[in-house]
């Protein structure tokens, strides 16, 4: 995501390649660059030791069959003497190739393919619908208009709520007895609904939640990004006789470009990953209908006998299927001429 | 409440100047307005109800009779406050928000700045991992950290919450300062190395305190990521001295005999402090954000 147009006040041309005088090209760098060396230095040490090292970690356990039952290579019994006595542990954990990719793949261990399924469902429409509502919200709060000030507070208010709270909240109003929402129901002459019977109606909660919680940032993003448009393109649309739509799909939406296509990609890896909504609003309820990929991944974990393997397998997937999404993203903006 | 279509009103120019508000007709009008209010409502109402159900008595929150108050009490603020954990739960997630917010800010405060002024070789590699570790689901880095912090003795404390934290914080704020940086004009960095200033004193003595308000929204920004994470919290945490709020909350609702009374009152105290300041910090907010992303 780097473009030139940083203001290098002290730009450095690349050095010719075929440059044999002494100090090496690697010492000149130095020479160079290195307060912005040290100046990145705790940021670059953090990322390697808190991030890569683990990340690393991570997909070497995903090789291996590691849970909390074999994670000990030695099994020590106190004698009645009070010494310990050590035998090493008969099924110790131990490396198994690829076999958690082929059984989670395969479908022989947990349910990849259906939570792959519901992560699609859900990033697609929460994606669409924070683009869409945020987009609309924006253009209408982007012009002239009596109480905008208001407007834009109240309309921003809920991403000033932890997304815990606002997971609970809504899980409060959804609740199947006393819920809000089955209140107005019935008020309305609707029929009670069994939010959490059904995953289809289930993970509808947690994406009317999730919406709720991301227009805010999709909304206020695009206005921000608006705001930059010159009004001059306005006016020349004007007086081209261009109608409003017509300013709006050949002005706006260009001019929005760089910004909607950073907050496109980044919200569809939020949302891809966002493990408090669900965890929280469905619980993966009915029966792990509305798992998402991180959520199962969370259970494999941390609930029953802890896989610590299989978590990190699907660790490792879920960042390939991100990491293909990007490229193939970036790849289809440079096609359209974004030079991103 | 009516709520008309979000495309009833014809899109007109943003930006026209004031003729635009005369220019449209009181049909439009009314059509934008009533698009607004019914987004507004939808957009407070949740936050409303809660506030309203934390004032009632238990058996009217889990009532299916709609009322706006019914005999208004503060005594599940009472229960939360006095009968339950819950302060120590607030303790903990200041101290583990504030330490990743500190210990973040500091160290990528440099980093924004060298990544915004000098084209170092490196420094597309260094924007390009911010962008990937954005990417890395929970899933990948708990189980390693949480082993790391296991074989660290560190699991149930604070400091491995603060730790995993700061593998969210840091890329993030390193590339939100960047965006802030940038919106300070270069000519000041010129002025002071003309003035005999080396990078570092121009950064600490030109640049940092200008970039105070900067600094402040993304300190609040990683302060509230770590106030409102659950998946790290519940899983390095394990006794309930030690939970953070996220998680601590969940324990009014368990699955059977959930106590929802207390969870409202508890989810008010939780977001009033937090929206107050977010709501005064948002306009610095979206600017560093959106100057961050478009800008390479």
């Amino acid at each position: 995501m780097s473009t030139a147009t940083a203001t290098p006040p002290a730009r450095t041309s690349p050095p010719p390649p075929r440059d044999t005088r002494r100090p090496g090209r690697l010492r000149r760098s130095w020479d160079k660059h290195w307060y912005a060396w040290v100046m990145v230095a705790p940021v670059v040490i953090v990322l390697g030791v808190l991030i890569f090292y683990p990340l690393g970690r991570g997909i070497l356990l995903s090789f291996t069959n590691l849970t909390e039952a074999n994670q000990l290579a030695e099994i020590c019994t106190k004698s009645i003497t009070g010494s310990e006595v050590c035998k090493p542990n008969p099924s110790a954990w131990e490396v198994v190739g690829f076999d958690n990719y082929v059984d989670l793949l395969s479908g022989r261990v947990g349910e990849f393919w259906r939570q792959f399924g519901v992560t699609l469902l859900w990033t697609v429409s929460c994606v669409v619908f924070h683009y869409g509502i945020g987009l609309g919200l924006a253009v209408l709060l982007n012009r002239p208009l009596r109480g905008r000030g208001i407007y834009r507070v109240l309309l921003i208010l809920p991403w000033a709520v932890p997304a815990f709270v606002s997971a609970f909240a809504w899980r409060f109003m959804f609740n199947e007895q006393f819920g809000v929402i089955n209140t107005l129901f019935e008020a309305v002459g609707l029929d009670r609904a069994e939010w959490f019977a059904d995953w289809r109606t289930a993970l509808l909660t947690a994406v009317v939640t999730n919406i709720w919680v991301g227009v805010p940032f999709m909304m206020v993003t695009l206005l921000g990004g608006m705001q930059t448009i010159p009004s001059e393109q306005y006016e020349a649309a004007e007086i081209d006789g261009a109608t409003p739509w017509q300013r709006f799909v050949n002005v706006t939406l260009p001019g929005l470009r760089p910004v909607s296509m950073t907050v496109l990609l980044l919200g569809t890896i939020w949302t891809f990953n966002m493990f408090p909504i669900i965890f929280l609003v469905t619980g993966g309820e009915p029966a792990g209908g509305t798992e998402i990929l991180v959520t199962g991944a969370y259970r494999a974990a941390f609930e029953g006998i802890r896989n610590y393997s299989l978590a990190s397998t699907y660790g490792v997937l879920i960042l390939s299927i991100l990491l293909v999404f990007s490229v193939l993203y970036r790849r289809a903006l440079r096609k359209q001429g974004e030079v991103w | 409440m009516t709520v008309t279509p979000m495309a009833a009103p014809a899109p007109k120019a943003p930006g026209a100047g004031p003729r635009g508000r005369s220019r449209r007709s009181p049909l439009a009008s009314i059509g934008l307005h009533a698009t607004l209010i019914g987004a507004s409502l939808i957009a407070v109402f949740p936050i409303a109800w809660v506030v309203l159900s934390s004032f009632k008595p238990g058996q009217w929150v889990q009532s299916s009779e709609l009322s706006l108050v019914k005999e208004p009490t503060l005594a599940n603020y009472e229960y939360v406050l006095t009968q339950t954990n819950f302060p120590t739960w607030m303790l903990n997630s200041v101290i583990i928000a504030a330490c990743t917010m500190l210990i973040g800010i500091l160290m990528s405060a440099t980093t924004g700045y060298a990544l915004s002024r000098f084209n170092f070789p490196g420094r597309r590699h260094l924007l390009m991992v911010f962008l990937v570790t954005q990417m890395f689901p929970v899933a990948i880095l708990i189980v390693p950290i949480y082993q790391i912090m296991a074989a660290l003795g560190l699991i149930n404390t604070h400091a491995s919450l603060v730790i995993a934290y700061l593998t969210i914080a840091v890329p993030f704020c390193s590339w939100m300062l960047k965006g802030y940086f940038d919106s300070i004009s270069t000519s000041l960095d010129e002025a002071a190395s003309i003035d005999g200033a080396g990078p570092f004193a121009t950064f600490w003595k030109v640049i940092l305190p200008l970039a105070r308000p900067g600094i402040a929204v993304t300190a609040f920004y990683s302060f509230l990521t770590a106030w409102g994470e659950v998946a790290y919290a519940s899983a390095f945490i394990q006794t309930d001295d030690r939970f953070t709020l996220a998680y601590g909350m969940q324990q009014f609702v368990p699955q059977f005999n959930a106590q929802w009374e207390y969870l409202t009152a508890a989810a008010v105290l939780v977001t009033v402090p937090a929206a107050l300041v977010f709501l005064y910090a948002q306009r610095h907010l979206v600017s560093g954000l959106t100057a961050g992303g478009t800008k390479g």
